[in-house]
């Protein structure tokens, strides 16, 4: 009885060793892989905050296509570019610009990227529609969230704290927000977000805390706001305009906090991705850029 | 006839054997990739108050206090509940109310996590705000909410069935001393089954570290430093959270990669340790007096 219920315990153990090491394992995404078979077939991976875009032009692109089959998956900007230099990939979308130490170990695998400016986006500031505050200025934001500022008090709203919601650190967004907002675009300086910044793993996750906490603050891509959140104008400083986020703005480049959308090829493009980009920077696809709340070219 | 025996004898002992095979596996793969990380960060980083993998700041500290905080707080709740409820099916509810709690109770562990974090998110964190009045409703309070619930039909299960291993000799005993029905559970079959008790615990413990999903979408991920007395209350970002958030993303090879394996390594720690201590517990606990372990 004792030595069986011992070794009960003990596969009970082995047990638990073995849950808890599952829970380690990486939780990556399956990628979509093409339907075979049928035409050639592109593979175009990257940045979330540009998936929904890459989907909607994909699909479209059927219409004008059918032979062509495209595959599209997030993950995010540094996986796409990843994907691009290990050559696993055609088309690698970022909402930022590719890296100098990228560039070096693609063409360290004989692979020279080259960027293709798609769209324009705008990162906007959201906070719950009660908040007072309309306006706030870059290093206002900056102090928001290196923790300076911690009452809402202190920018012109009520007697709140404030809650800091960010996106994960490895998207595209939350590395651009880091650089051009709390550095405020400064070089030199090396402030970082603070420790009480909430990370949200989606934009679900901000827009849906923004929308039922009074003191919440947050930041995300012009096309994931909804109408359930306020948007808060940003000046570049104090005495300077206070901007809302559009596309008009980000065009005439008054609203400060704007950034181009990439995709990026392995060498010039060639073919059917060649023509599927001209068709992205054409009327058809940047009609759907717009359609999604993002900034078309000219 | 003894051919076949000795088959089915041999497949038997092969399945039992890689088991832990694989656990051995497992624990060497995580080892290769993940002692890298000690000489590659220094300790001062590696053991330091901030994690910020973009600027090589790799503090596990937060993370390490971040699950202890969120397991901590859903044990606290989940105890006393699902031995309450264990209680209350085994000796108190009539047969038919039994055969119907029972199967419920085995229901709610097949919930996904991921259903319970998206109604932790949308449903729970908005009044864990407004109730207990805190900045924001995303805390660890909220993850321990979510993990307690998760790990009680765990609970219920096992101490339910170390409860009913009590030999009935027992309770007779008890009444015809004289003693209430309350006394008799509570001074005669709840310590009788207390190693069963314990192995409750600690599997719901084993849950409740483990858990990933739900507990990444309710307690914000904010890696700071549990400092103040109720930081049950503020957001923590937690060990598996991490893992799950960062490894999508990172590039193989890379000291964020090592570092995060080196998390994987230090989760295996924390929880061989908690089962160590459990088990010793199980082994210093005296004569058994006929509480089973499962089943």
């Amino acid at each position: 009885m004792g030595s069986k219920s011992g070794s009960r315990l003990r596969s009970i153990l082995a047990l638990l060793l073995l849950a808890a090491v599952a829970a380690c394992g990486p939780q990556q995404g399956e990628p979509q892989t093409p339907a075979p078979g049928i035409g050639t077939s592109l593979e175009n991976k990257g940045s979330d905050t540009m998936v929904n875009l890459a989907l909607a032009w994909a699909e479209a692109y059927a219409q004008v296509q059918p032979d062509l089959q495209i595959a599209v998956t997030g993950g995010g900007s540094g996986t796409g570019i990843a994907s691009l230099i290990n050559g696993t990939v055609d088309m690698a979308n970022a909402s930022r610009q590719i890296k100098p130490e990228e560039v070096e170990q693609a063409q360290a695998n004989g692979i020279e990227p080259v960027e293709h400016t798609v769209a324009g986006d705008a990162i906007a500031i959201v906070v719950h529609p009660s908040n007072p505050v309309d306006g706030l200025t870059i290093p206002q934001l900056s102090d928001i969230y290196t923790g300076k500022i911690s009452n809402w008090a202190e920018v012109g709203g009520e007697d709140r704290p404030i809650v800091l919601l960010s996106r994960e650190s490895n998207s595209g967004t939350h590395v651009f927000f880091l650089e051009n907002v709390v550095r405020q675009g400064q070089e030199e300086n090396d402030a970082l977000f603070s420790p009480n910044t909430l990370l949200m793993p989606s934009s679900e996750g901000i827009s849906a805390e923004v929308r039922q906490n009074p003191n919440a603050i947050g930041y995300d891509g012009l096309g994931y706001v909804t109408s359930d959140q306020k948007v808060v104008a940003v000046a570049v400083g104090e005495g300077q305009p206070y901007v809302e986020p559009s596309i008009e703005t980000v065009r005439d480049e008054s609203y400060p906090i704007a950034r181009g959308l990439y995709i990026y090829t392995a060498g010039e493009p060639q073919g059917a991705v060649q023509t599927y980009l001209a068709w992205i920077m054409g009327p058809e696809g940047q009609a759907i850029v717009r359609e999604l709340g993002f900034v078309p070219l000219q | 006839m003894r051919n076949r025996e000795f088959v089915i004898e041999a497949l038997i002992r092969v399945a039992g054997f890689s088991a832990i095979f694989f656990v051995v596996l497992i624990f060497l793969f995580l080892m290769r990739e993940g002692v890298p990380a000690f000489w590659e960060t220094s300790a001062g980083n590696f053991f330091g108050e901030r994690w910020y993998p973009n600027e090589d700041l790799f503090g596990t500290l937060p993370l390490i206090l971040g699950s202890l905080l969120v397991t901590l707080g859903a044990v606290v709740i989940a105890l006393p509940l699902g031995l309450a409820t264990a209680v209350f099916i085994r000796e108190l509810a009539p047969g038919w109310l039994r055969e119907i709690l029972k199967p419920l109770v085995e229901i709610l562990a097949g919930i996904p996590s991921v259903v319970l974090g998206f109604l932790g998110m949308v449903a729970v964190s908005p009044l864990v705000r407004e109730w207990l009045n805190v900045p924001t409703g995303l805390t660890a309070f909220t993850g321990s909410l979510m993990l307690a619930y998760m790990s009680l039909p765990t609970i219920i299960s096992v101490a339910d069935d170390a409860i009913d291993a009590v030999p009935k000799a027992h309770r007779d005993g008890a009444l015809a001393l004289g003693a209430t029905h309350w006394q008799t559970i509570w001074r005669v079959v709840l310590p009788a089954a207390r190693s069963g008790v314990i192995i409750a615990v600690m599997l719901g413990i084993g849950r409740a570290i483990g858990e990933t999903m739900a507990v990444m979408m309710v307690t914000g991920n904010a890696a700071r430093i549990p400092q103040e007395w109720n930081a049950l209350f503020f957001p923590a970002r937690t060990m598996t959270a991490t893992i799950a958030a960062e490894m999508g993303e990172v590039a193989q090879g890379s000291t964020h990669y090592h570092v995060l394996f080196a998390v994987g390594i230090l989760l295996f720690a924390v929880t061989f340790v908690i089962n160590a201590i459990a088990s010793l517990v199980v082994i210093k606990g005296g004569p058994r007096r006929g509480g089973r372990l499962m089943g």
